[in-house]
């Protein structure tokens, strides 16, 4: 049996959000193993979020907003920039393979581009197998 | 065989158990020291900016991290090849005679002295510091207390912080002193000095002057035949923070003497199945097992090696009570393995005397205590004195100062060997065929464990009551045939 | 009043928790006075054996300082939270895990090889190793088994109290104290002996608006000691950390490394200290955005030092 990767992703609500939409009410076909979460603006992701769903089982992770420049409120985007890059550091620190996750743009005209982007997560995370990450957390300690 | 198992150890910093076995006819057929701990800082600071590993290896120890602390300090100024200004140095300094001012306090009044100024197999209730304020009264633990803490808030004050200090950076320290502080410590060096002569007083007043405590000191039931190692200056005198590393041996020459990147030449450490902990051993004359003498690499590293190492102190008072020590015991080096408590009291009063000195400099409180780096960094060892024995560090980095590799070789981790070899001694001299095993007895065994101070100077005040100790003898099938309780 | 029955137990630990308890100086009369201390091996005779003894809830106050880092660590702790009524997680590593957790990027494996084969002092040519068991021709010896990931208190047992701080200081030890011996407990699971908001908030630098346009690493630079280090361009990780310890680092001329652990709500402090200094870097071009962010190198143990076993992940998967 295939191993179907669970991804997590969090879209911002104006951009993002709006473009899954829009591959969904054009009926492209795309991998379904991303479930979304919406927030207001990619700007509110917290690297927690991402830390918690790899810690509660998930093995990717995909975070959308708008192009940067397109923000809804301006500056928001280009703190989600600052914010993720430094925190794939920290990804890669915790043995957290690159391909697991990952920043994309996407308007809310790109449909195409969305079902893209989760096609090609999926992919590298489906090559990845698995992921572990959940494992210290659920591991029992032997009495 | 029978069995007598002490777990854990107490009275120390660290954890720790000895395993006695007794031969049919009640005597000790061999003993084993164990020491059942590990945490992996030569690998887990693997990768680390180099400028952040003097505030993270500080926490190898609680007790003694000014010594962790300075010894990667110099480390890393040798990795940057920055040699640091003077009033940085003397701040180094003054802040570690301030550190091994209060840490020699503690060991002495918590941990040495119930075993002499109450006595060694005293009723346990008694033989903890209340019983040492029954005896010499309240006003003495008073200033136990008070100059403890003195020696604690001059770290504080020159550094910063007193457990786990901050403050060293390559080429210097974040932080200097102004002429207040400066002239604040020396009024608190000076009663610390005055201390220290109490101290010493107290020593030959209690222990020196009683015969019983004197034949205690004497005997052959603490000692042993090895090598010392000390740190010294340029006139062969005791320096905590920086020098030459001098060997000596059984007879007091000098056989060795090396600068911090030369260890690996001298030093070498040796690996058993039973504990987690390594063995040093001078690697020149090679590792021969668990016995003393020229033949054997062991060497100790204490306030009485390094007092056995030297030509003297480099300070007036500790220097008389330096010769006087070894007029009464009988010429260099001593051996007798009690005296190390002797010679913590000199040093002592050395620190003392070396923070008076430092204070009264007017240099040290220069702005000028940083000199940034400019040379790539690459590799660097640095070696001070622990109060507990000479310490250690030597790290590598790439380009950028990440630290590729690490090698410490820690105070009391020199000890590990002459440790096991004099509780074994203690326990075969003590544990005689037919001789009942009291609580006092067991005392005395680990009175031959803490006169090297393992790194942990304890309750200065307040250990009430009992000292129960559970003895268990068991036998070849692990049932208890017998037990001795102290109550 | 009865004398209330107090422990201090230390796992993988440093003393520096036991020291600082001792740096109250007179006031540990007044403990002694008010507590009879059944269990503290660094100072009294008191054996495995007497606290097995114990009946269940014997002991009314355990301070538990250490990290989880092997067996013996993991049995005490379960045997002293048995014989406790109230089992306080006392300082950084029993709290977060402390500085035995940077041990969490690496295994038992790898320690070992460096630790008895590779160090360069260590002379071992068959390649001996510890073992959990030895027999020697008198009889077996044992030693604890060395675990691959630390674990901080509340990851073995349940923990009625947290007091943070690498050493927590004197003073918060003293408030503590006091609130135990007066009988007034706050809910479980508390965080004592500690402020509610963060080092920010008692750092006595002068602040203006945070914008970072590059870092600096303190190996070559020397702080200006007015004003608030993040905007110097030193990494701090004040604004992430709980306040208590009257900002005693920065108060030593270097920045706050996070040892008083997240503030109140924050369940990961590195998460947290990532997301709060990125944010505020002044670039808006990814390639600048990279290269400000190289200068600081080692990012989980720059931003998360004291707490990795306490965060979400816990260790670094090999």
């Amino acid at each position: 049996m295939t191993f179907e990767p669970k991804i997590v992703g969090i879209l911002c609500n104006w951009c993002s959000y709006t473009g899954a939409d829009l591959a969904g009410t054009a009926r492209i076909k795309y991998a379904p193993n991303v479930r979304v979460l919406r927030v207001m603006c990619s700007g509110r992701v917290d690297p927690t979020f991402i830390l918690k769903a790899f810690a509660d089982g998930a093995d990717g992770v995909l975070v959308a907003g708008c192009h940067p420049g397109d923000c809804h409120y301006i500056e928001g985007n280009y703190k989600t920039m600052r914010r993720m890059a430094l925190f794939k550091k920290m990804l890669a620190d915790y043995g957290v393979e690159p391909g697991r996750f990952r920043l994309e743009w996407v308007s809310a005209s790109e449909g195409d581009r969305w079902a893209k982007v989760v096609n090609q997560i999926t992919e590298d995370v489906r090559k990845l197998g698995p992921a572990h990450f959940g494992t210290a957390r659920k591991k029992k300690i032997p009495a | 065989m029978k069995r007598i198992s002490i777990d854990p150890i107490t009275r120390l910093e660290g954890h720790g158990k000895i395993e006695i076995f007794l031969n049919d006819d009640g005597g000790v057929a061999n003993c084993y020291f164990q020491v059942p701990e590990l945490r992996g800082f030569e690998k887990f600071i693997e990768g680390m900016p180099i400028e952040e590993v003097p505030r993270v290896v500080s926490r190898i120890c609680g007790v003694c991290p000014a010594a962790h602390h300075l010894a990667a300090g110099k480390a890393v100024d040798a990795v940057y090849k920055v040699d640091p200004p003077p009033a940085a140095k003397k701040l180094r300094e003054l802040y570690y005679s301030a550190h091994f001012f209060h840490s020699h306090i503690a060991h002495f009044y918590a941990l040495a002295a119930p075993d002499f100024v109450v006595g060694p197999d005293a009723d346990p209730a008694k033989r903890n510091i209340l019983g040492i304020v029954e005896k010499v009264g309240i006003p003495v633990a008073g200033e136990v207390l008070k100059h403890r803490a003195i020696g604690q808030d001059i770290q504080i004050m020159v550094g910063g912080r007193s457990t786990h200090p901050v403050w060293t950076l390559p080429g210097g320290v974040s932080k200097g002193i102004t002429e207040e502080q400066r002239t604040e410590i020396i009024e608190k060096a000076k009663s610390c000095v005055e201390f220290a002569k109490f101290s010493l007083k107290l020593f030959e007043d209690v222990v020196l002057n009683n015969k019983t405590y004197l034949d205690i000191i004497l005997s052959d039931i603490y000692e042993l035949d090895t090598y010392w190692i000390g740190t010294v200056d340029e006139k062969n005198l005791v320096n905590f923070y920086h020098g030459d590393h001098r060997v000596v041996d059984q007879k007091g020459k000098e056989v060795f003497r090396y600068k911090d990147h030369e260890y690996l030449d001298y030093i070498a450490e040796h690996v058993e199945k039973f504990t987690y902990l390594k063995f040093p051993f001078l690697k020149k004359i090679g590792w021969k097992g668990f016995v003393d003498g020229p033949e054997s690499g062991l060497y100790q590293a204490t306030p009485l090696s390094r007092l056995n190492a030297a030509d003297g102190m480099a300070t007036t008072l500790a220097h008389a009570e330096y010769e006087k020590m070894y007029k009464t015991l009988g010429g260099k080096p001593v051996k007798k393995l009690l005296a190390t408590h002797w010679a913590r009291l000199i040093e002592l009063m050395y620190a003392a005397e070396r923070m008076l000195e430092l204070a009264e400099d007017p240099e040290i409180a220069s702005p000028n205590f940083r000199t940034l780096p400019t040379e790539t960094p690459q590799e660097g060892v640095g070696i001070v004195e622990a109060p507990r024995g000479i310490l250690t560090h030597h790290f590598k980095t790439d380009k950028k100062g990440l630290v590729t590799e690490a090698n410490l070789i820690v105070g009391t981790t020199n000890n590990h060997a002459p440790i096991s070899m004099s509780i074994k001694r203690a326990a075969q001299k003590l544990i005689q065929p037919g001789k009942e095993i009291g609580q006092g007895l067991l005392n005395m065994v680990e009175m031959a464990f803490r006169l090297y101070d393992p790194c942990f100077s304890c309750a200065t005040h307040s250990l009430p009551g009992e000292m129960p100790l559970v003895v268990e003898v068991k036998n070849a099938a692990g049932e208890v045939i017998r037990k001795e309780c102290r109550p | 009043m009865a004398k209330l029955r107090l422990a201090s137990y230390w796992a993988a630990a440093c003393g520096g928790c036991d020291v600082a308890i001792l740096d109250t100086h007179e006031k540990i009369l007044d403990i002694a006075a008010a507590a009879d201390i059944v269990f503290w091996p660094i100072a009294l005779d008191f054996k495995y054996d007497d606290v097995e003894a114990m009946p269940d809830g014997h002991i009314d106050v355990t301070l538990f300082h250490g990290a989880v880092r092997n067996s013996e660590n993991e049995h005490l702790a379960r045997l002293l939270r048995a014989k406790s009524k109230v089992l306080v997680a006392f300082g950084t590593c029993a709290h977060l895990g402390g500085i035995p957790g940077l041990a969490n990027l690496f295994d038992r494996k790898a320690i070992f090889k460096r630790v008895y084969h590779d160090s360069q002092s260590t002379v071992n040519p068959d390649g001996v190793e510890p073992q959990t068991k030895t027999q020697m021709p008198e009889g077996e010896l044992t030693i604890p088994e060395f675990y691959d990931t630390v674990k901080c208190l509340d990851q073995v047992v349940d923990v009625d109290y947290y007091l943070p701080g690498c050493p927590p200081t004197p003073k918060q030890i003293w408030a503590v104290v006091q609130v135990i011996v007066g009988g007034q407990l706050p809910p479980k699971g508390s965080v004592v002996g500690a402020s509610e908001k963060t080092q920010c908030d008692e750092c006595p630098r002068k602040k203006n608006e945070k914008k970072i346009s590059s870092f600096k690493r303190i190996a070559t630079a020397q702080p200006e000691q007015e004003t608030c280090y993040l905007e110097q361009g030193f990494l701090c990780l004040g604004p992430v950390t709980r306040g208590g310890c009257d900002t005693r680092c920065q108060l030593s001329g270097v920045a706050c490394r996070g040892c008083y652990g997240p503030p109140p709500g924050v369940l990961d402090q590195g998460a947290k200290a990532v997301s709060a200094i990125a944010s505020v870097i002044e670039s808006k071009d990814e390639a600048e955005i990279e290269r400000i962010l190289a200068e600081v190198p080692d990012t989980l143990r720059s931003f998360n030092r004291f707490g990795i076993p306490a965060s979400l992940l816990r260790r670094k998967t090999l």
